[in-house]
């Protein structure tokens, strides 16, 4: 492993992290719908899966890391619908914007884009951390790894330390009352259910990090 | 899971397909999904609406001579994407500008304000009135407010009547406006609903209970209590959207001057005896037209106690969710506006009248 590999994230591994997204959503899409059956609509884990399978077949070929995440973002905006589309679409549309024509990113880069997508969902959404939202698993993960790359660490242990973020965050929704979203109409009764897209930010961003992890080694 | 489906994966476009074939004065478009009058919109506001699909005859079947110019059907229960609002737009617009009405569903809001941006990007001007008439729920501080419910078929009448006689937009969106503060509605449902996707019921409601203050998505109410007589039933909703005092919240709309979306306070109407009304009674899809007849009578009886004016009315299924067994009542506060716009002609698949 070598300094430069340990300290970017290349066109490849963004690559890597779409393609594992997909699969992880497809492989998760059941569960995902099931949490959604409580406060939601049953419909996430479709939605999901269709917008990924969409993302994959029309993901441009070549090393543009910003064209990349753009294309994300059109595809699912297209093809998700639901609140998610738009949000995940805001998402890696507010994220790529200035990662135009690179082909790899920096630390600070990916900080700077995690940041920019969780405050496009935010605006986006009009909704804050501790809604019971996406929000919950992906601000807390935008904070871990802008504080690992502060601290030096490598770019594998920043991700993960992200990924463990929106994990924990992810589970953090289970005891909070919905304010935002379709669950926000159960009231208290949507306490004691895991947001299920707080759980599709969380599969994204851990299948960010072991994309990464399994192309350092 | 019984349901009259080929693969469920595709029963959206199964579905639009016939649709286009039995409406002749419909055009059907497909990927993206929208339909709309055939011949296009000349020299006027065009109207533009849309949702998941499942609550037909909501909208397609509103489209046609005197409401709606183009409806954009998502997947079942799940709100259309930007695409299709935003190639429909195209295809109506007719000089003049755009007016989307949008139920206050999260996913619904937010996919047609991206596609406002996409056609203003294009040159069109688009206003984006919002439909929050669901009094079930009472504030809209933790919630992501009230949802749209029967309010919505009015609007779409009342306001593709006044397209037609010439309404600009700004006066449009001001007239769906007064339209959404003079409506209140509220739902229950005797049995859950099944998605063609899911295959089983989007929630539980044992054979002995009833869930009040249903949205149209499937998904549960505010309250479930053991099932009671339709003269209970329908005294707890009236009853509800007659005492519901004014409700004050924020809503989403461009502000052409800032180049922005803002919140705008909003505050509704409340009923006062005296007020003339347009009343419906709507299935909610698996409910006999009989049963919603029993309601109106009921209907009729309590608003009459308390003064209010029944002028209008429409009974049967106009809002649906699927099979879902159930009812919502709608009152509408009418003015003289609201009622010349909704007694003009009208021809759609589901709704005409003097043509």
């Amino acid at each position: 492993m070598t300094d430069t590999l340990a300290g970017a994230v290349t066109a490849p591994m963004v690559r890597a992290w779409i393609e594992k997204s997909a699969k992880v959503l497809a492989d998760n899409r059941a569960h995902l719908t099931e949490l959604d059956s409580p406060i939601g609509d049953s419909d996430h884990g479709n939605n999901m899966d269709r917008g990924f399978k969409a993302v994959l077949e029309k993901l441009p070929q070549g090393d543009d890391i910003g064209a990349m995440l753009k294309s994300v973002a059109m595809s699912l905006i297209s093809k998700v619908g639901g609140a998610a589309g738009p949000l995940y679409g805001t998402m890696f549309l507010d994220g790529a914007k200035p990662l135009a024509g690179k082909t790899s990113l920096t630390g600070e880069e990916l900080a700077r884009f995690f940041d920019d997508a969780v405050a496009g969902v935010m605006k986006r959404g009009r909704s804050d951390v501790g809604m019971k939202t996406m929000l919950d698993a992906l601000a807390p993960a935008a904070k871990a790894f802008r504080e690992e790359i502060a601290n030096g660490s490598d770019m594998p242990a920043a991700l993960k330390a992200a990924a463990k973020a929106a994990e924990q965050g992810m589970e953090a929704t289970i005891p909070m009352q919905a304010q935002r979203g379709r669950a926000s109409y159960l009231g208290e009764r949507s306490i004691g259910h895991q947001d299920p897209g707080a759980t599709s930010s969380y599969l994204i961003l851990q299948a960010f990090s072991d994309a990464v992890e399994e192309a350092v080694q | 899971m019984k349901k009259l489906v080929n693969n469920a994966e595709d029963v959206t476009v199964e579905q639009l397909k016939g649709f286009g074939l039995a409406c002749e004065d419909i055009d059907v478009h497909f990927d993206p999904n929208y339909v709309c009058v055939a011949g296009g919109v000349q020299d006027r506001v065009a109207l533009v609406s849309g949702g998941g699909s499942g609550h037909e005859p909501l909208h397609g079947g509103y489209v046609g001579t005197g409401m709606l110019d183009a409806a954009c059907p998502g997947q079942v229960f799940t709100s259309p994407t930007p695409d299709q609002m935003f190639e429909a737009g195209k295809a109506v617009n007719g000089g003049r500008g755009i007016l989307q009405i949008v139920k206050n569903y999260t996913g619904d809001v937010l996919n047609f304000q991206m596609a406002a941006d996409m056609l203003r990007d294009e040159g069109i001007e688009v206003r984006n009135v919002i439909i929050d008439d669901d009094v079930a729920l009472k504030d809209s501080l933790y919630t992501a407010g009230r949802r749209g419910l029967g309010t919505t078929v009015i609007a779409e009448k009342v306001c593709g009547a006044a397209a037609r006689e010439g309404y600009d937009l700004d006066r449009l969106a001001a007239l769906c406006k007064k339209v959404n503060i003079h409506g209140k509605s509220m739902g229950m449902a005797l049995t859950s609903c099944t998605t063609p996707q899911n295959g089983t019921p989007s929630f539980e409601l044992p054979d002995d209970e009833m869930e009040i203050g249903i949205g149209i998505h499937g998904e549960p109410g505010i309250m479930r209590s053991k099932i009671k007589s339709a003269d209970e039933v329908t005294e707890i909703l009236t009853d509800r959207i007659l005492d519901d005092e004014a409700y004050t919240r924020n809503l989403s709309e461009w502000d052409p001057a800032k180049g922005d979306w803002v919140d705008v306070e909003v505050t509704d109407i409340t009923l006062q005896k005296g007020d003339e009304v347009i009343a419906i009674v709507n299935g909610m899809g698996g409910t006999p037209l009989s049963e919603l007849y029993t309601v109106y009578a009921k209907l009729a009886d309590l608003t009459a106690r308390r003064g209010v004016k029944i002028v209008r009315n429409l009974v049967g299924n106009y809002i649906t969710s699927l099979e879902m067994a159930g009812v919502s009542i709608t009152l509408v506060k009418t003015d003289e506006e609201i009622l010349r716009l909704y007694d003009a002609p009208v021809k759609t698949p589901a709704l005409r009248w003097g043509m």
